[in-house]
C-alpha cells in the first residue's frame, strides 16, 4: 500500500523557501510525440503501419523492418515489472533534491520494454500499469502503477511531483457566480482540496451559485473583479503566496459577430475579462505562485483556463466571443511557457457549450457544469495539459487536426 | 577439447605490444588530447621509435569533442595513413585491436598506436551521462537521471532474483579485485576492502552499494600493433593474437539484458583461437559493475547461465588464485579513465604476457583472455567484444 500524504506543514516564514527545478527537459523531435499524447490524456506509442511493430524509444525508422510511416496509436499500457531500484544519488537537481526515488523497466505486453517512474506498492513481477504524464518539464514520461490501484494510490510522493493533484492544496476559483463555479468549488473540495478561496465581482448582483458557496465549509470568499487591476492586485497581496492551483473560470457569452452586430462595448467587455482579465491575474499571481513550484509537496503547481472550444476557430455566431478567447488561449501558451520556471503547469480546458443561462438559446449537446468541473479534476490528478471537454468540443478538435479549412467553412456546432 | 577450427583468417605474424598506462587522477584540468598525446609519447619512448614511424592510430574517447580522432593528428602533428576513431567506450579495446591487427596484416598500416583516453572535468560525468545517445536523452535520463548506476541497478537486480545470486558473491568479486589492485601503482583505490565493508556500503541505486560502482576519473591506456617481424627487430617483448570477437545490439528480443554478444560468438572465438576457456590463464573481465563480470564469466563459457555465483563462490579470483581475475584491480579499484575502461583489460592482458606487470604477477601465464563491454544506449549495453591473447616468442 502506499504511504498516506503528511499533511503539509504550516510555513515558517524565516526557512528559504526550496527554488523550483525542473526534471531533465532535453527531447528529440520525435520523443515530442510522446508529450503530444500525455497532453490530452492518451497512451500511444508509434506503431508501424507496415509490420505493426510498437515501438519505444520514439524513432523515425521501424527497428523491425525499417518502415517510416509510425503512426501513434493507442496501445495496451499493461505489463509485468521486470526490474526496480531506488536510487540514493542524481547528477540533476530536481531528482538531487527528492531521492531516494523508484524506478522500474516494464516489459509491455505490447513488446517494449519501458524505463519507468515507480509507484510505492510495486514489486519485481507484478502486473502493472503504465499511463504517460506530463512531468514538471512538461514532457512526457512513463508511470508505472500497480494494474490493480491499491490504497491510497493518489498519495504515491513521486507521482505527486509530477501530478498537478489538487488534494491538500489551496484553490483560488476567480469566479464563484456562475454554476460552473459551484461546480467547481464542490468538485476541488471532494477533491481534498485544503482550503478552497473564491472570488465574487458584481456586489449589485445576487447568486445562487455564491450563495450556494458561502454555505459550504472551508470555503473562503473575496472580492475579485478581473476588469479592474486594482481589484486583482489587490487580492494577490492577499492570496498570492497562498495559491497553489488558480482556476481562471470567468466568461462573458453574448451573441453576434463583426458585420451582424459591431458593438464595441460588448467586443471591450469580452475582451476585458477574457484577454485582460488573464493578463491581470496573470501578471500579478504568476510570479509568486512560479516561485513556490517547488515548495515542498504541497507547492504551487497548476494553472487552469477554462477555455472555449471556439477559442480554437471562430464560431461567427459568437463571433467576437471566440475572438477574445482566441486572444486569451494565445496568452495562456505564453503563461505556460514563462511559468515552466517554476514547474507550474498551465491546463487549458476547452468546453463546449455549457447547460447555464448564457447558454440558453445553443442547441443541445450542452455540458453539465459539474462534468467539467469533474474532468477538471481528473486532468489535473493525471498531468494533462489541453483537455477537450464534451462532444463539441472533441469534435472541433478532431475536424482541427484534420483539416482547419473543412471547420472554418462549415462549423455549424 | 576439440576444436573445429574457424573460416576466419588468424592474426598468424601480428604482435602486440608497449603496454602503456597514463596514470590516472580523479579529477584533470588537462584534455583528453594531453591524456591521448601523452600515451603516445610513452607507447614511442617505450618502442624506440619516432613519431612518424606510427602511420596508423585507432582513437576511443568521450571527452574529445568537440574534436575526433581527426582533430587529433593536427593536435599531436601526426600524418598517419590509417586512422580510425571507435566510439564503443567499454567494448573499444578489443575492437581497436581487432581492426589494428587486420590493417597490420594487409599492410594497410605498419605500426598502428591504440590509444584510449579521457579527460575527467568535475563535470564532464554528468555531461557525458546527460547527453549520452537520443534514446537515453528521451526515455532514461528524465527518469531519476541516475546514469549507469540506475541502468546497472535494473539489470543486477533481475539478474539476483532470476539466478538467486547474492550480494555477498558480487561483494567476493569486488574484494579480490582490490586486493589485487593494491599492488597496482596507479589504482584510485589503495585501502583494502573487506566483506563487511562491501556489504555495508552507502546504497547508491539498490541493490547497488557504492563498491559496485567504479570511480569516473581522468587517464588513457595504450598499446602497438605491429608485425611480429617489426617487433623482433625493435626487440620488443609481444603478445600474439589467437581470436577475436564483436558484436553489436545482440538478442534484442530480451526483455531485459541477462547475456550479451559473447554469448552470441563464444564458439567461434574458441574454435578461431584453437583454445578453450579451461586454457585461460587470466582473465579480465570489463567491470563498471559486478553483474557484468558475473554475465561474462558465463558467456565466455567458464560455467552455464547463472552459475556465475556458484563459480565465483568455488574458485579464487585474485592474482595468486586459481581463476585470476581482474589482476590490476580492474575499473572498480582501478577507476573508470572514460573510454580507457574499455582497454584497460587488454592493456593489463599484454603486460601479465610480456612479463611487465606493474602489481601482481600471474606466475606463468600463457593464454590471457580480455573481454570488452560498452554502451548503455538505452536499456542495455550494446556493444561487446574479447580477444585472446598469447605469449609471443622474442
Amino acid at each position: 500500500m502506499t504511504t498516506p500524504l503528511p499533511p503539509p506543514k504550516k510555513k515558517d516564514p524565516v526557512e528559504r523557501t526550496r527554488q523550483p527545478t525542473q526534471p531533465p527537459g532535453n527531447r528529440s523531435r520525435e520523443a515530442q510525440g510522446l508529450t503530444a499524447m500525455a497532453a490530452v490524456g492518451r497512451f500511444a506509442l508509434q506503431t508501424c503501419a507496415a509490420c505493426g511493430q510498437v515501438q519505444y524509444p520514439p524513432r523515425q525508422v521501424c527497428g523491425q523492418c525499417l518502415g517510416d510511416d509510425l503512426p501513434w496509436q493507442d496501445v495496451d499500457p499493461n505489463g509485468v515489472l521486470l526490474a526496480e531500484t531506488k536510487l540514493h544519488h542524481a547528477n540533476d537537481l530536481f531528482f538531487r533534491d527528492r531521492v531516494p526515488w523508484r524506478l522500474g523497466v516494464v516489459g509491455m505486453d505490447a513488446g517494449p520494454s519501458v524505463v519507468a517512474h515507480l509507484a510505492e506498492d510495486c514489486r519485481q513481477g507484478d502486473r502493472v500499469k503504465l499511463s504517460l504524464n506530463l512531468d514538471r518539464s512538461g514532457h512526457a514520461v512513463m508511470n508505472a502503477r500497480p494494474e490493480k490501484p491499491g490504497p491510497n494510490q493518489e498519495d504515491d510522493m513521486q507521482l505527486r511531483e509530477l501530478s498537478m493533484d489538487p488534494k491538500d492544496r489551496r484553490v483560488l476559483i476567480v469566479n464563484g457566480k456562475t454554476e460552473l463555479g459551484l461546480a467547481l468549488a464542490r468538485a476541488f473540495q471532494t477533491a481534498g482540496a485544503r482550503e478552497i478561496f473564491v472570488g465574487h465581482g458584481e456586489p449589485w448582483k445576487a447568486s445562487a451559485s455564491l450563495e450556494a458557496i458561502r454555505a459550504m465549509d472551508g470555503v473562503t470568499l473575496f472580492p475579485l473583479d478581473v476588469t479592474d487591476t486594482d481589484s486583482v492586485e489587490e487580492l494577490a497581496s492577499v492570496l498570492g503566496g497562498k495559491v497553489e492551483i488558480l482556476v481562471n473560470n470567468s466568461y462573458h457569452l453574448r451573441p453576434g459577430g463583426a458585420v451582424d452586430r459591431m458593438d464595441m462595448n460588448v467586443s471591450r467587455e469580452e475582451m476585458d475579462i477574457h484577454y485582460f482579465g488573464l493578463l491581470r491575474l496573470a501578471g500579478t499571481f504568476g510570479p509568486a505562485m512560479r516561485g513556490r513550484g517547488a515548495d515542498s509537496a504541497h507547492g504551487a503547481c497548476a494553472w487552469v483556463n477554462v477555455l472555449s472550444a471556439y477559442a480554437q476557430i471562430n464560431n461567427p455566431a459568437f463571433g467576437t466571443y471566440s475572438a477574445s478567447q482566441a486572444a486569451a488561449r494565445s496568452l495562456a501558451q505564453c503563461l505556460r511557457a514563462e511559468m515552466a520556471a517554476g514547474g507550474v503547469r498551465v491546463l487549458n480546458a476547452y468546453t463546449g457549450p455549457l447547460d447555464d443561462e448564457w447558454h440558453q438559446m445553443v442547441p443541445p449537446p450542452k455540458l453539465a457544469p459539474d462534468m467539467v468541473a469533474g474532468r477538471i479534476i481528473s486532468a489535473l490528478q493525471n498531468g494533462h495539459e489541453d483537455l477537450a471537454i464534451g462532444a463539441v468540443a472533441e469534435e472541433i478538435a478532431e475536424r482541427l487536426a484534420e483539416n482547419p479549412k473543412e471547420i472554418e467553412r462549415e462549423i455549424k456546432l | 577439447m576439440a576444436r573445429t577450427g574457424s573460416a576466419r583468417l588468424g592474426y598468424e605474424g601480428v604482435a602486440v605490444c608497449v603496454p602503456v598506462t597514463i596514470p590516472y587522477s580523479r579529477y584533470s584540468l588537462r584534455s583528453a588530447h594531453w591524456f591521448c598525446g601523452r600515451a603516445l609519447a610513452e607507447l614511442i619512448k617505450g618502442a624506440g621509435l619516432a613519431k612518424n614511424d606510427v602511420d596508423g592510430f585507432c582513437i576511443a574517447s568521450f571527452t574529445l569533442a568537440p574534436d575526433s580522432a581527426v582533430g587529433l593528428t593536427q593536435h599531436l602533428g601526426v600524418s598517419p595513413r590509417w586512422l580510425d576513431h571507435i566510439p564503443m567506450g567499454g567494448a573499444s579495446g578489443a575492437v581497436a585491436l581487432r581492426r589494428a591487427a587486420r590493417a597490420v596484416q594487409a599492410g594497410d598500416a605498419d605500426i598502428v598506436a591504440c590509444i584510449a583516453g579521457d579527460t575527467n572535468h568535475v563535470d564532464s560525468f554528468r555531461n557525458t551521462i546527460a547527453s549520452f545517445s537520443q534514446f537515453a536523452n528521451d526515455a532514461v535520463y528524465p527518469y531519476g537521471s541516475g546514469g549507469p548506476n540506475a541502468s546497472f541497478a535494473f539489470l543486477t537486480d533481475h539478474y539476483m532474483r532470476e539466478f538467486g545470486a547474492t550480494k555477498a558473491d558480487f561483494g567476493k568479486l569486488c574484494v579480490a579485485q582490490r586486493d589485487n589492485a593494491l599492488a597496482t601503482p596507479h589504482a584510485m583505490m589503495k585501502r583494502p576492502l573487506s566483506l563487511d565493508d562491501y556489504l555495508n556500503a552507502r546504497p547508491i541505486a539498490d541493490p547497488l552499494g557504492l563498491f559496485d560502482c567504479v570511480m569516473p576519473c581522468a587517464g588513457a591506456e595504450a598499446f602497438l600493433v605491429m608485425s611480429a617481424d617489426r617487433a623482433k627487430s625493435l626487440e620488443l617483448p609481444f603478445a600474439r593474437i589467437l581470436s577475436t570477437i564483436e558484436r553489436h545490439n545482440a538478442f534484442p528480443d530480451d526483455p531485459i539484458q541477462i547475456r550479451a554478444g559473447w554469448a552470441m560468438d563464444v564458439d567461434d572465438f574458441y574454435d578461431h583461437a584453437g583454445v578453450g576457456p579451461e586454457e585461460m590463464d587470466l582473465v579480465q573481465a570489463y567491470d563498471d559493475y559486478p553483474v557484468i563480470c558475473f554475465m561474462q564469466i558465463e558467456d565466455l563459457g567458464f560455467c552455464g547461465k547463472g552459475g556465475a555465483a556458484e563459480f565465483v563462490r568455488a574458485h579464487d579470483l585474485t592474482a595468486a588464485g586459481d581463476f585470476p581475475f581482474n589482476t590490476s584491480g580492474g575499473q572498480l579499484s582501478v577507476g573508470q579513465a572514460g573510454a580507457a575502461g574499455g582497454s584497460l583489460g587488454l592493456v593489463e592482458t599484454i603486460r601479465q604476457l610480456t612479463d611487465q606487470c606493474l602489481g601482481r604477477v600471474v606466475d606463468n601465464a600463457r593464454h590471457g583472455l580480455a573481454s570488452c563491454f560498452g554502451m548503455i544506449n538505452y536499456d542495455r549495453g550494446l556493444c561487446t567484444s574479447a580477444a585472446i591473447l598469447a605469449r609471443g616468442d622474442r
